[in-house]
This record gives C-alpha cells, structure tokens and sequence, in this order.
C-alpha cells in the first residue's frame, strides 16, 4: 500500500503520482489521507490502480476515471465521478449535486444519499444509491442505469433518453417523458447483476422500473405544454 | 374633356408590419412552430464597416508596405498552462461540430487552417479523427451537453475551451434536428438516431464563477496543466462576464458577438438577444485592464462578424488579440456559392440567404450529413480555400497596420480608430469622424 498524504503533499503532485501509476507494475494500492473537502483528488486516473481516500472530498472526485477503483471513506462533494468511462467509483457516505454527470460508463456506487441531479445527462454509467436521490436526478440521461434504494425526489428522468431508472422507495413525481414501465426478466436481470456489483443485498423484485415515452423525441407542437 | 377621377391615396406599406414581417406571421399561423435557421444575426446593427482608420500623416510614419515588417504572431495561453500554442496569425476557426458540418468540411476546416499556420475548433459533438489528424493546432470544446467528451480527446487536444455562450443565442443550448443524427452522429453523442436533439443550456456539473473556477482546477489536474483553458462566451454583459472568467481562472476568453453563428436555432433568439459583436469589446478590454490582465496574462479572441483583413484590425485595434472566423471560414470553404443557385431556389432560398442548416440538405455539402451531398466538398481543395482566404485577411490586416505605421497587429490601438456614427463612436469608444467627441466622455 502506498500512502499520499494531503496535509504535506499538494494536489497536483497527489494527482500526477496516481495518473502516472498506469506504467508501474508494483505500486497499485493507495491511500489519500487527509483530503480535507480538497477539489478533483484522484481525477483522471487511467490505470488498473486501486485509491483509498480517507475522509470527505470536494468537488469532481474521481473525475474521469479510467479503469481504477477509487473508494471515498467519507462524503463526496458535487460532481463526483463526472464523465466517467470506466471503473468502480464507491462513496461510503453520502454525495452532494451531480453525482455521476455525463458518466459514460464504470459503476458509481453511493452508500449514503445523493442530493439533486444524480446522473444528470449520464452516458452510459451505471450508478447504485443506497439511499434516497434529490430532485431533477437522471435529467436528459441518455444511457446506462440509475438504482436507488431510497426513495426519488421530484422531476425523476425529466427529458429522459434511453437510460433506464430501478426506485425502490417512493418517487415525488416524474419528469417531462418519463414514465413508469413493466419490470420484465430481462430488466430484473440487469437489476441483479448491478446490484451484486455493488455489494447491495437487495430485492429486484421490489423495484420499479422508470424510463422514456419518447413523446419528445421529435418535436411536436401539440407536445409544447410537457416541456 | 378633363379627367373626373379624384386623386386617391397612394397603397401605403407599413414600416412596422412589413412584407417579411407578414410572411413569418402566415408562417407561423400555418404551422405552430417558430422558424429555426442556421448563421448569425442579419439585421442590421452597429460594426466594424462604422469605423475607419486614420492612417499616418505627418504626426506618425508609415511602415514600407513590401519591405518592413508587420509581424502577426499570437500566443495564446500565457497565464497559467504550461505549453501556451503560438499561432502564425491571430485569426482563428471558431468552433462547430462535426454532426452540424460534414467530415469533409471538418476536416477542410482543419487543413486551412493548418496551412495558414493557426487554430480550429471542434464542436458540440465530440472530436473526430479526421479533424485532429489535420489540425497542427486544435481546441477541444468543454460543453453543457459533453457529447463525446473523453479524458483521451481532452490531452490529445491543444487548448480546452469551456464553452459558456455563444454570441447568436447568449443562454440557450444547441439543436441538431433528425435529418442531420445518422448513425455516426448518434454513436457519438449516445443518442438515438434520427430524434431532435436539443442540448442543454448550462452546464451538468457547475453553476456560476466559482464552480467554473473549480471546473477548470479539474480540467488542468486532468490534463497535468499543459493546455490553455479558454472560456467562451457570448456578447451580453461582457464587462462582468470577462470579469468573472478571468477570476474563474481562464487563460483566455473568447467573446462572440451576436453575428456569430450557430447551426441551428430559433431566429427570434438569433435576432433579439445578445449584444453586436461591436459593442463587446471594450467593455471586455476594460475588464481585463481592470483586472491589469490585458495584453500581458490572459488573452481575448473576439468573434461573430468578422468578414475583411479591416474587420480583423479593427477588433486587435480595439483591444483584442485574436479573432475568430465561423461563417466567414465556411463561406470561404464553398458555403452559398451561387454556383448552386437553382438548388438553392429548389429548397426556397437563394445563394447568400441560405440558412436552413440544420435541414441537412446543404447543396454545398457542408452543412450535411448526406453521404451524395457532403462528397460535393473536396476536402484538400477547399481547405486550400481557406487557407487563401486567412492569408489575404492577414495581408490586408499588415496593410492597415503598416499603413497606421505598426509593426505588428497587436500595436494597433483605439487611438488610430474613428467612427462614421454616434452609435458605433459609443460603442466602440472612439471619436466620431473628424471630431474629438467620444459619445458618454462629455464635450
């Protein structure tokens, strides 16, 4: 295990020894200590590496991330893992605003809550709530899958792509063009598989399952009044 | 024998309801839709044509026009990234997506400007191969919508450009209609094909100055601070926008005015907001001496109507250091070539007016995505084009420069500008023509 510690070592040289990690074949356990709320720690990481960061970060935590698997030990500030491609991101606790923006792929695991705008325009990222998600979550997603253990706030998939929502709890109200469809095999299957990858006992059979109407797909005047 | 019939009032039109007025009111009434177009603001406002240089006399000399140098170098990015670009000439391709222009004019788009020794841009779509492959020197687009957006694409570009607004639609998001989603295009924006895309106004992951600066914290960690970050935005309140971006901790702000283009939006947000491309920059400028950033820390690149070698020195000389073409680049690569006059009369327009970019049937071949139509670009010699084209604004820009007896552009200054109008003398800060009056300075 190879440790990082914020209280001495600056952000940039934090983040370049583990961007740089991809090339080293013996150094692929880390551990950030101190992060104190610190800003873009482990962003860009483009390796097979495993990051550890003990305590709660900032902004755009694991931003972009490659291939790592990056746990927070803490809360998450807003955007965290933003435009992810690959990878495991995990949040023992809880994530604030835009958890897993534009995501184009990996797992984002939440343990906690995750405030409004989770998986606003996700991509093809695959993301697992514990617990319950604010208002305006999977906004325009366009691909991928959002689970929420919890309960949903208000405005759920509102201009909804082809992204698929699983809620288990409650759900405020329903965005412009989402609805709720049937949980077919098929869709329960994803549902296992994401969350056994996320280490979430869970029932499928107790989820519903959200996605688009496609009404507004192309525009229609007589569709004016849903937007 | 007289003629009995009494005088009769002469058929009078209305100033206010005028016959283009009438037609959109039909227009609209016919269908429910408000009319979405390509290009920039056409009315007429406030710009460059208002001002004139002075030129030299007897208080300043003149540079030899074939024999002293006028130098047109720009380096863009001196503030904070670790390689600043240094382009050739500070004319620059602003940016516009593959999906909105064909792959052949992208990469037309790319190889002019490579021969002329400066930059382009990619667009809300992702960057393509063949773009990078034939851009020496290209800026890679952050946007609110962050289609095709990839850690890879954002090390592999030059610069980062964090798009804010756009000069034809301060505030609104992009469109790219059904016709023009082929199966590329959607792949790459992770899209169903065919539907009608409307992309975000404002971006997922921030809001305001101070997440922007921490956005651009990330995008530098990201890119271990090699690359200049620019921000752009459009002409609405650019004394505190520049303001704000330069706190943001941009290295360059890129200000496009409301002649700027889009590919495709509605025309009465081209028309009705936004400020003119003239009325932009000294407010921004001030800011930036405000902020004692000017010409020494973060750079501005002015766009939207910048057409002639004039226009380019009118904006350096008003305190800018770069432009940047749009549709001046795609006029230059073929667009509205009276050569397709009878398709354009086919599709209801006319060479020069044609705007229904986003219909996808650019008889040009630029604006498309049909296969038949974009192969009507012959990449290498419209590329050729454009590079003639930034050549002969460069050489005319020299011309005035030395005539003004600079040695280089960016030594261009207010102080050699008048202006034929009050309200291009207001905007612009200098005196009207022959006068020592600066509109809002007192007598």
């Amino acid at each position: 295990m190879q440790t990082l510690d914020m209280a001495t070592t600056p952000l940039r040289e934090v983040n370049a020894t583990l961007q740089a990690a991809k090339d080293q074949t013996n150094a692929t356990e880390w551990e950030v200590l101190n992060p104190r709320g610190s800003h873009a720690v482990a962003v860009g990481l483009d390796g097979p590496i495993s990051v550890t960061v003990r305590g709660s970060t900032g902004y755009y935590t694991a931003g972009m991330n490659k291939q790592a698997q990056v746990t927070v030990a803490g809360s998450a500030g807003p955007g965290v893992a933003e435009n992810m491609m690959s990878g495991t991101v995990v949040i023992e606790g809880d994530a604030s605003q835009y958890a897993g923006a534009t995501g184009r792929g990996g797992l984002l695991v939440i343990k906690g809550n995750a405030a409004s705008r989770c998986g606003i325009s996700m991509k093809g990222i695959d993301i697992v709530v514990g617990g319950n998600i604010g208002h305006m979550s999977a906004f325009m997603a366009q691909a991928g899958n959002l689970v929420v253990l919890g309960d949903a706030g208000d405005a759920l998939g509102d201009s909804l792509y082809e992204a698929r929502i699983f809620v288990r709890g409650s759900v405020k109200s329903l965005g412009a063009d989402c609805v709720e469809k049937d949980m077919r095999p098929e869709h329960a299957e994803i549902l296992r598989d994401l969350l056994a990858r996320a280490g979430i006992d869970a029932d499928p059979s107790e989820f519903r399952r959200y996605g688009s109407a496609r009404k507004l797909y192309n525009f229609n005047i007589d569709n004016a009044s849903a937007y | 024998m007289t003629d009995q019939t009494p005088p009769r009032t002469v058929p009078r039109m209305s100033a206010t309801f005028t016959p283009e007025i009438n037609a959109e009111i039909r227009r609209a009434a016919a269908t429910g839709i408000y009319d979405i177009r390509g290009g920039g603001a056409k009315r007429r406002v406030p710009h460059f044509d208002d001002l004139l240089f002075l030129g030299a006399s007897i208080s300043r000399y003149p540079l030899e026009g074939y024999r002293e140098t006028c130098d047109t170098r720009v380096t863009l990015g001196t503030r904070f990234a670790r390689k600043p670009i240094t382009l050739d000439i500070p004319v620059t391709i602003a940016g516009m997506s593959f999906g909105a222009l064909s792959g052949n004019a992208k990469e037309a788009l790319g190889r002019g400007a490579t021969m002329a020794g400066t930059s382009t841009t990619t667009g809300d779509g992702g960057m393509t191969e063949e773009e990078r492959g034939h851009s020496r020197t290209l800026v890679y687009q952050v946007l609110p919508s962050r289609y095709g957006m990839n850690p890879d694409d954002l090390r592999r570009a030059d610069a980062i450009e964090v798009v804010v607004g756009q000069g034809a639609k301060p505030g609104g998001g992009g469109m790219l209609l059904g016709q023009k989603i082929t199966d590329r295009v959607a792949e790459m924006r992770t899209l169903p094909k065919g539907i009608d895309q409307r992309s975000a106004c404002r971006h997922p992951d921030w809001t305001g100055p101070d997440d922007l600066e921490i956005k651009i914290l990330e995008l530098r960690e990201i890119t271990g601070w090699e690359k200049p970050i620019y921000v752009k935005i459009g002409g609405t309140r650019p004394y505190y926008d520049t303001m704000l971006a330069i706190k943001a901790g941009a290295d360059v702000v890129v200000l496009d005015g409301m002649q700027g283009g889009t590919a495709a939006t509605q025309d009465v947000f081209i028309e009705h907001v936004g400020l003119p491309t003239l009325a932009c920059i000294r407010p921004a400028v001030k800011a930036l001496q405000d902020m004692g950033m000017h010409r020494d820390g973060v750079q501005l690149v002015v766009s939207g109507g910048i057409r002639t070698g004039a226009d380019v020195a009118k904006a350096l000389a008003l305190g800018a250091d770069a432009v940047a073409i749009g549709t001046a680049a795609m006029v230059a690569l073929g667009d509205n070539d009276p050569r397709y006059e009878a398709e354009y009369q086919a599709l209801g327009s006319t060479a020069g007016a044609y705007d229904d970019w986003h219909e996808g049937r650019d008889p040009a071949g630029i604006t498309t995505q049909d296969p038949a139509l974009a192969a009507r670009l012959d990449p290498v010699a419209a590329g050729r084009r454009l590079r003639n084209y930034l050549a002969v604004l460069t050489l005319e820009a020299q011309t005035i420069a030395r005539a003004c007896g600079h040695n280089h552009l960016h030594n261009l200054e207010p102080e050699d500008l008048c202006a034929l109008t009050v309200e291009a003398a207001a905007m612009a800060g200098v005196p009207m023509a022959g006068t020592d009056w600066v509109p809002g300075r007192g007598f």
